[in-house]
């Protein structure tokens, strides 16, 4: 089955321009991985792409740029720098070794950037049926970007309601969730913004896993969640 | 009088210069450099790039033309689009110094493509023809907030405040230019 929620068409072009932030692109290009739809979206962005940068006009470049390029060529070649896969257009430098099999349950890129299937997950509790844990993304040391998780919240598990500061994008990766939008599989995914209040409750039968990407913390709004709020750092 | 619309004849050109490239032809190679470094130094200058910066993303795009062409296949991308997708990737690399996330097509846990792609490299030629002559025929608005969009690191709201333009006019008319070049590329494949 394919996902049925997608994202935004301005997602999609700035993923394919190479403008979007990093922790967009991966939960992008993790939703693209389960959505043959907009894979061929992409492609036909990514072939926008090559036609405008064929009508550019054309700039000078220095006279002796095409001999640094020879002399780059003719030394000895550096060893290349892990860039992920190649997104099907045999560009990328190289590729990250990554273990997997039928039974993979989290796709590329993020499987990458976690380092490890499902199975190899070491959660953290967050409060009683909802761990996470965190996901490294972006440059090594900036602490000031969006926060990007895995959360597991265990099947039947209410969320606490709540609100966001910015923007939040979830995609569904095993199990699925309800909220007052909708009903969300693997592979499906979400935006919301700041305006939205909600409380998403876990499917009965299985656990729910998603990839949460937020640009500012979660504000709690139930009692309950007004209650622990100063204490869950979500 | 079965002649190919010119922007498909310089498509096959490029191809054709791309794949003797990965057969190792420095003439092509030099050919391919002399079309494409000016465009690119543009593109990358309208991407926020200075000269100097641009320069360095073209030596390291053109290196890896000369490396990689080998896997260059024209029924999936034009030269153009390969070219664009290193240079986009080789941008974001160095100028933002992040990993750009890739779909890897070889993944199991990847949902398969439902098509079939037999007659893939004919669609891409016709695709291609299509998408040339529909970005000409894009109302100048359209065109210019598509190149914004696609080009300039910018969010819609900063496109809005440098065009003078309420955000919903950004981005009705970016849906509108997209909808366009969709309508033109088909949605049948
Ligand atoms: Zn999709």
């Amino acid at each position: 089955m394919t996902p049925t929620h997608h994202p935004a068409e301005d997602f999609l072009v700035a993923y394919a321009a190479g403008t979007l932030p990093e922790a967009s692109s991966l939960i992008v290009a993790t939703h693209m991985a389960l959505c043959p739809d907009c894979r061929a979206e992409v492609r036909r962005l990514e072939a926008l792409g090559g036609a405008l940068l064929a009508d550019m006009p054309e700039a000078p470049v220095a006279d002796d740029l095409l001999a640094s390029i020879f002399a780059q060529l003719e030394s000895p070649q550096p060893k290349v720098g892990p860039i992920g896969g190649d997104g099907g257009l045999g560009v990328a430098v190289a590729r990250r070794p990554a273990k997997a099999s039928a039974r993979t349950v989290i796709p590329e890129p993020l499987r990458g950037y976690l380092g490890c299937d499902l199975d190899g997950v070491r959660w953290s509790k967050v409060i009683r049926g909802v761990d996470e844990v965190s996901v490294p993304c972006g440059p090594a040391g900036g602490g000031a970007g969006p926060k990007v998780r895995l959360m597991r919240i265990r099947a039947g598990t209410a969320m606490p309601r709540h609100t966001h500061g910015g923007s939040e994008l979830t995609l569904v990766l095993s199990g699925g969730f309800s909220d007052e939008t909708g009903h969300f599989l693997r592979g499906d995914f979400v935006a919301t913004d700041g305006s939205v209040d909600h409380q998403p409750v876990a499917d009965d039968d299985a656990d729910c896993i998603c990839l949460a990407v937020t640009d500012a913390p979660l504000r709690l709004t139930g009692p309950l969640g007004r209650l622990i709020n100063p204490f869950v750092s979500f | 009088m079965d002649r190919k619309p010119t922007d498909q004849v310089e498509v096959d050109r490029l191809n054709a210069l791309l794949l003797r490239v990965a057969r190792q032809d420095r003439q092509a190679f030099v050919a391919l450099f002399h079309h494409f470094a000016p465009r690119l130094k543009s593109f990358l200058q309208k991407m926020g790039a200075d000269a100097g910066a641009a320069e360095e993303i073209i030596q390291d795009v053109m290196v890896s033309v000369w490396r990689r062409a080998e896997s260059f296949d024209p029924t999936l991308a034009t030269a153009s689009t390969w070219i664009f997708a290193i240079a986009r990737n080789r941008r974001i690399d160095r100028l933002r110094q992040e990993r750009r996330p890739e779909v890897d097509p070889d993944d199991p846990a990847l949902v398969p493509d439902p098509e079939d792609p037999a007659d893939r490299a004919l669609l891409l030629e016709e695709e291609s023809e299509r998408l040339h002559r529909a970005i000409r025929l894009l109302p100048p608005e359209q065109a210019d907030l598509l190149r914004m969009a696609y080009f300039e690191d910018k969010a819609h709201s900063a496109i809005a405040t440098e065009r003078n333009l309420p955000l919903g006019t950004v981005k009705s008319r970016l849906r509108l230019a997209l909808a366009r070049l969709r309508k033109v590329l088909g949605e049948e494949q």
